[in-house]
């Protein structure tokens, strides 16, 4: 080689270790277990996960049923006997008002319900969203147009109107399709009126974003090497859509969960003496003025969730975010 | 022996302003009208023209990017003008491209290795034990750091990136390398370095080049050729040591007079400045296009478009009233 280009690469010396090829879900890893506040995040949500899963053995083990009637901890008149809504030894976080049932271990298992829907919904509507995005952006022309009105007549809905009204008839039909009947039921519907609502949202950002990134160069540099389809989707866009995918899920998924609280209270979705947070958020403030606690618990709850779920978002968007990287590799 | 490159008579015109009501195109871009020109192997073709006169069309045509309308692309006398498939794909590994803008043609979300890694991995030239070795190989013939290979191209500046895209370029071990104004994005100090590095490789590789740019200071070095671009036609070309010292088409000698040149007292040129804009692509002029900025047009100008003629020393021009030194 020639005198120019050795001038030129002085730094890099031939002791230094071996330079490995890391792949960039590696590289990806390694910045987000830089990022405390985004892995004590992950360590809350992987708390409420193993909850959710393990409720019904906990409960047992602990004693504590969620449906189980516990008149002795109440009083004359249906209210919790002792302080903080009745918090004991037998009931750590206390108990329902009016029914006796323990709250720690309905937390329990409406964490079960709320991380279903939560989850459910969230892979649900981010994976249409981003097939429908995609396509949209891929294929310009009909399929685009078709996409982009279908968008705008979704969202022209009044969705939550809808959701009410089509709460009985949709139940129904589902059940009546096999759907098994009750809580299942309702909690499919809650899945089903979230997706065909929720993906319009996720499917414009990356129908916006894939316009843009079909222009820019490095797609026809793939191009020029014979790059597939597929690796042109998969290889060069999708690396560059995870950002948003990830950002839309993380803010989806606690919305999801608020969503199904909300739902709850307006009763539908889920009904008792089934356990969710959104009945104990809509029982409980019935009873705010005599056992505060007991609204206190769900909400708190809840919130810690969803941010420790914001929280955790972000981390994974800095971390899939090369330019994020603060510290000199 | 017949060029590496050869094309004729290229010829790709865009659609322009859809009419939403009818879905049919109110007018048409003549971008390239016309092309034909060689390149032999391990030399340089300059292309010169100002902005919008179809270079990044005509690369874009030569690397087949996307298709001609008419015309045929000779390589290494092979017609891959209408070439697909498995045929197609093993014409990439000859002819690759670089392009202008290093941020846009870098992929963020790729470290510097991935990015030159992924020619080899589409065609599979490399097995995969190799090929962390030969993109650190590359790295170091661009004048980069192989320790960089975990590098995102937003840590590098934008040099750096250009050596990058050229590094990705050379993966295939091309004959030809498009290279659409490489430099133009690029710090003057910058460019004169990555000007090196390309002519470097290309003694050291003997590559081919077809090197565009928009004016004729940044080819002048590296090119063994030039041809001057308007209006999706080439207007002048030949050798650039005769075209360089002998331009005869008007607007050769106006792009000419831009380039700087040291020289003393009585040799000095008068600069001529062009005035008027680049007429429309989508409705140029009648007979010759460059007519509404020249300062020789005539009659005939308006009314006959000149062919591009044999100057009489291996050079071709298209004007009516060539300047040819006796
Ligand atoms: N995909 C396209 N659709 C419609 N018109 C196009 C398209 N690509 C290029 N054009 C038009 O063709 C003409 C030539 O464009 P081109 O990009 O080849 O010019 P250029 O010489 O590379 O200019 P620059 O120096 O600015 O890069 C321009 O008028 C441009 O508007
Ligand atoms: S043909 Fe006429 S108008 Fe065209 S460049 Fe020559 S002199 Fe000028
Ligand atoms: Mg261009």
């Amino acid at each position: 080689m020639n005198k120019k280009v050795k001038l030129l690469d002085e730094g890099a010396s031939k002791t230094d270790s071996p330079v490995t090829g890391l792949s960039p879900g590696r590289l990806a890893l390694d910045r987000f277990r830089r990022d405390k506040v985004a892995v004590w995040s992950l360590y809350v949500v992987c708390f409420f996960v193993f909850i959710a899963i393990f409720a019904p053995v906990l409960t047992t083990l602990f004693n504590i049923s969620p449906y189980t009637l516990d008149r002795r901890a109440l009083n004359d008149y249906g209210n919790p006997l002792g302080r903080f809504g009745g918090v004991s030894w037998n009931h750590p976080l206390g108990v329902e008002p009016g029914t006796g049932r323990d709250i720690l271990g309905r937390l329990m298992y409406g964490a079960r319900v709320s991380l279903l829907i939560g989850f459910i919904g969230t892979i649900v509507t981010t994976s249409v969203g981003l097939t429908l995005g995609m396509l949209a952006g891929l294929r310009k022309g009909f399929v685009d147009s078709l996409i982009t009105r279908l968008a705008d007549v979704t969202l022209a809905f009044p969705s939550l109107l809808l959701i009410i009204a089509l709460n009985r008839p949709l139940t129904q039909r589902l059940e009546s399709i096999g759907v098994p009947e009750g809580n299942f039921a309702r909690m499919t519907y809650i899945i089903l009126v979230l997706t065909v609502f929720g993906w319009v949202y996720m499917a414009r950002l990356i129908r916006a974003q894939v316009l843009s990134l079909r222009e820019r160069e490095f797609i026809e540099a793939a191009q020029s090497f014979g790059a597939s389809n597929g690796h042109l989707i998969f290889k060069q866009l999708l690396p560059n859509l995870w950002a948003q995918v990830i950002v839309f899920a993380t803010l989806s998924l606690p919305g999801y969960v608020a969503v199904e609280a909300s739902l709850s209270f307006l009763g539908i979705g889920l009904m008792a003496p089934a356990a969710s947070w959104g009945i104990m958020l809509g029982d409980s403030v019935r009873y705010y003025r005599v056992d505060p606690t007991y609204l206190l618990i769900p909400g708190v709850t809840l919130m810690i969730l969803v941010m420790a779920f914001n929280l955790m978002g972000d981390g994974l968007r800095d971390a899939v975010d090369p330019k994020s990287d603060k510290q000199q590799l | 022996m017949s060029p590496l490159l050869e094309v004729t008579d290229l010829k790709k015109y865009f659609a322009t302003g859809t009419s939403k009501l009818l879905h049919r195109p109110t007018g048409q871009v003549k971008a390239v009208d016309g092309v034909s020109l060689s390149v032999e192997a391990g030399q340089t073709l300059g292309i010169v023209g100002e902005s919008g006169c179809g270079k990044s069309t005509l690369a874009r045509i030569l690397t087949r990017l996307i298709d001609v309308d008419s015309g045929s692309i000779v390589l290494n006398g092979v017609d891959i003008t209408k070439l697909r498939g498995a045929g197609l794909q093993k014409v990439r590994r000859d002819i690759q491209i670089i392009f202008q803008d290093p941020y846009n043609s870098l992929n963020p979300r790729h470290s510097a290795g991935q990015i030159i890694a992924t020619p080899m991995q589409i065609q599979k030239t490399v097995s995969k034990k190799d090929e962390v070795l030969r993109v650190k190989e590359l790295l170091e013939l661009v004048g980069l750091n192989p320790e960089h290979y975990n590098r995102f191209p937003h840590e590098f500046s934008g040099g750096q990136r250009q050596r990058i895209g050229i590094a990705r370029s050379l993966a295939l071990q091309p004959k030809i390398i498009v290279a659409d104004e490489p430099v133009s994005a690029l710090d003057v100090s910058i460019q004169a370095q990555i000007l090196n590095l390309l002519e470097d490789l290309q003694r050291d590789l003997g590559i081919a080049f077809v090197f565009i740019a928009h004016d004729l200071s940044v080819v002048r070095h590296i090119a063994d050729k030039v041809a001057v671009m308007y209006l999706g036609k080439i207007v002048e070309m030949g050798s650039s040591k005769v075209i360089y010292a002998n331009a005869t088409h008007p607007y050769t000698k106006a792009l000419m007079s831009a380039v700087p040149v040291a020289k003393t007292g009585t040799d000095r040129k008068t600069r001529i400045l062009l005035t008027g804009d680049v007429p429309s692509p989508i409705d140029p002029p009648s007979g010759c296009r460059f007519r509404t900025r020249c300062w020789k047009a005539q009659d005939i100008c308006e009314k006959l478009e000149p062919d591009l003629m044999d100057r009489g020393d291996g050079c071709v021009s298209a004007c009516h009233f060539p300047e040819i030194k006796a």
